[in-house]
């Protein structure tokens, strides 16, 4: 076990430094400008936010529709924090931490009556739940000027570049990949897959939901303190129905219950929101609600357990132990 | 071992198990016959906790139990196969199997409780990395009761465990069943298979329509006029 899973980090870590070393080569040499480098930095970020939702959907069966309002918490909240005491790294890292801190927080807090009831509930608390933060976000200056109200938030330090974004996106790779792998992670695919099975073989169903679901949203909150110190503009419109559904699409259309998925189709995702944005031009907007329509039916004529199935690959895909034989499953 | 007293459970107006009392001492089989919608399953999905009953209390080792969580109950030793079997069809048979095993934190136990399940069951070996959802109906119903092992239960409910087999498998499972018991587990079987159920269990309760009209030893039951005519398919 511990040479195959070593020599599995060994690649991925050589992977992340390719990554990042093409990134600044491509950089360097004008290829990617900077307005590309942007939309690098919002895939990576709402990688770290879709990774949440896979855990709490993907991974754990509780449909939540809400997921935008925390990663919006997570931004006022982070941004607040810069906003009052500086652009310092470390007002920085506590900002991220805050942002995090406080989706989870919130998370825990629907959790406690909501996670008690089947997943139908939680969807439409979240539901309920993103139209009241919206409302909260628009009317939040008349309690916080600093929060800008309906007209948006402004004055944030942007000191979230690159560097930051890759090294928390990839803490999150490695976090949720760690959560999906062990006991915990199982336990909540048992009880996505059947609840009395989980039930009878004793594990606490309400208590791995919740922790699913804050550590899902808290990882929504981490990606929306990023995303406040890169973008200098927070609006309530950013965090309302439709980014939420921005997550669902993206897990769903990874495959549910993969993380490879989540994380191929969330960078996939925003380049393509783009690349369609410049090609459709001001039209984009009206056709966007089409666009993902369309998406989805293909996706349930075509291909409905979604891109990747559940299946994972390379550092993702679960330990094969020697014990267990060499021709395991690689199922989530 | 559990006595059950007084019980009542409702589904919104309806009732399904109408104040039932029963026990089950250690070491026994305990059989709950019944037709179609009598209330057995009902009994045991109470008993587990996954349902809550209206009255009546339910005591395992002189603790009352009533008012707990399902993991706790599995955490006491009271272990449930339920109904459907409802294991879960994207784990290969090994994961299953360790899932039976959540509460458990010795290692080396859990190790050998599996060496244990793959010697009563061969076929499970054979399928060790196959999914779940791929296994006949035997061989599910076979995973389903060596997942409820694997939790070291004190005491084993059971519920239709020859639901939908052949003559043969159903024999197969009885004789486990019955081996199960003499290895010390006591088991409390849910059964349509009155034939099957009087022989390998000690005592029996008939249920009807939610409540116990007859209970008594496997042996006085099996020569029942009524019981013959009602449950074992005999002319009277
Ligand atoms: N979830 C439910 N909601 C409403 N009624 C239910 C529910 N489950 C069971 N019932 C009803 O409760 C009664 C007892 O059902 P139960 O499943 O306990 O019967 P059973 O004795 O196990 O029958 P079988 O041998 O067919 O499995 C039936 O009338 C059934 O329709
Ligand atoms: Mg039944």
């Amino acid at each position: 076990m511990a040479l195959k899973d070593g020599k599995r980090v060994l690649v991925f870590i050589a992977g992340v430094i390719a990554v990042y070393a093409l990134v600044k080569l491509l950089a360097m040499t004008g290829f990617l400008n900077p307005y590309w480098l942007r939309i690098l930095d919002q895939a990576l970020i709402m990688t770290i936010g879709a990774l949440g939702l896979s855990v709490i959907f993907g991974i754990s069966g509780q449909f939540s529709i809400g997921h935008a309002a925390f990663f919006g918490i997570g931004a006022y909240s982070a941004g607040l924090v810069t906003k009052s005491l500086g652009g310092d790294p470390f007002t920085f890292l506590l900002a991220l931490a805050t942002g995090a801190f406080m989706a989870g927080l919130v998370a825990f807090l629907i959790g406690l009556p909501v996670l008690r009831l089947t997943s139908d509930y939680l969807g439409i608390a979240t539901l309920g739940f993103g139209i009241i933060v919206k409302v909260g976000f628009d009317n939040a200056n008349k309690v916080i000027p600093e929060m800008g109200g309906a007209t948006g938030m402004t004055g944030i330090p942007q000191v979230a570049n690159f560097e930051w974004i890759f090294i928390f996106c990839i803490l999150s790779i490695v976090l949720a990949r760690n959560l999906v792998q062990s006991g915990h992670g199982r336990a909540c695919t048992a009880l996505r897959e059947d609840e009395v099975a989980a039930n009878v073989v004793g594990i606490n169903i309400f208590r791995y939901k919740m922790l699913a679901f804050v550590f899902g949203c808290t990882l929504a909150g981490l990606a929306g303190a990023l995303y406040a110190h890169r973008y200098p503009f927070l609006h309530p419109s950013s965090f309302d129905f439709l980014p939420s559904i921005d997550f669902l699409i993206i897990v769903v259309l990874g495959g549910m219950g993969s993380l490879t998925g989540t994380i191929v189709t969330a960078i996939g995702w925003v380049f393509l929101l783009e690349g369609l944005r410049t090609v459709l031009g001001s039209t984009f907007v009206d056709y966007r609600g089409v666009i993902y329509a369309l998406l989805l039916i293909i996706v349930i004529l075509v291909r409905r357990q979604g891109i990747f199935g559940n299946k994972e690959y390379g550092f993702l895909a679960p330990v094969v132990r020697r014990k267990e034989g060499r021709n395991a499953t690689i199922e989530s | 071992m559990l006595t059950v007293r007084n019980l009542s459970v409702y589904y919104g107006a309806i009732q399904a198990v109408q104040d039932i009392s029963f026990e089950v001492k250690e070491g026994e089989v305990v059989t709950l016959i019944g037709a179609n919608g009598a209330g057995k399953s009902t009994t045991l999905r109470t008993i587990s906790s996954l349902i809550k009953p209206k009255n009546g209390e339910i005591t395992f080792e002189d603790k009352t139990v009533t008012n707990l969580k399902p993991h706790q109950i599995v955490g006491l030793g009271l272990i449930h196969v339920p109904e459907g079997r409802k294991i879960i069809g994207n784990f290969t048979v090994r994961d299953n199997l360790k899932m039976g095993a959540f509460l458990r934190k010795d290692k080396a136990g859990i190790i050998e409780s599996m060496e244990e399940v793959f010697a009563r069951f061969p076929r499970l070996k054979e399928r060790e990395k196959q999914l779940g959802g791929t296994l006949s109906g035997g061989e599910q119903q076979m995973l389903a009761i060596g997942r409820g092992l694997m939790a070291k239960p004190r005491l084993l409910l059971l519920d239709e465990p020859s639901m939908g087999l052949s003559p043969i498998l159903t024999e197969e499972i009885f004789e486990i069943i019955r081996t199960i018991n003499q290895k010390g587990t006591t088991i409390l079987l849910v059964e349509q298979n009155a034939y099957m159920a009087l022989q390998v269990a000690h005592r029996a309760y008939v249920l009807e329509t939610g409540r116990v009209v007859m209970s008594g030893d496997s042996q006085t039951l099996r020569d029942d006029q009524r019981i013959r005519a009602a449950y074992l398919g005999e002319i009277a």
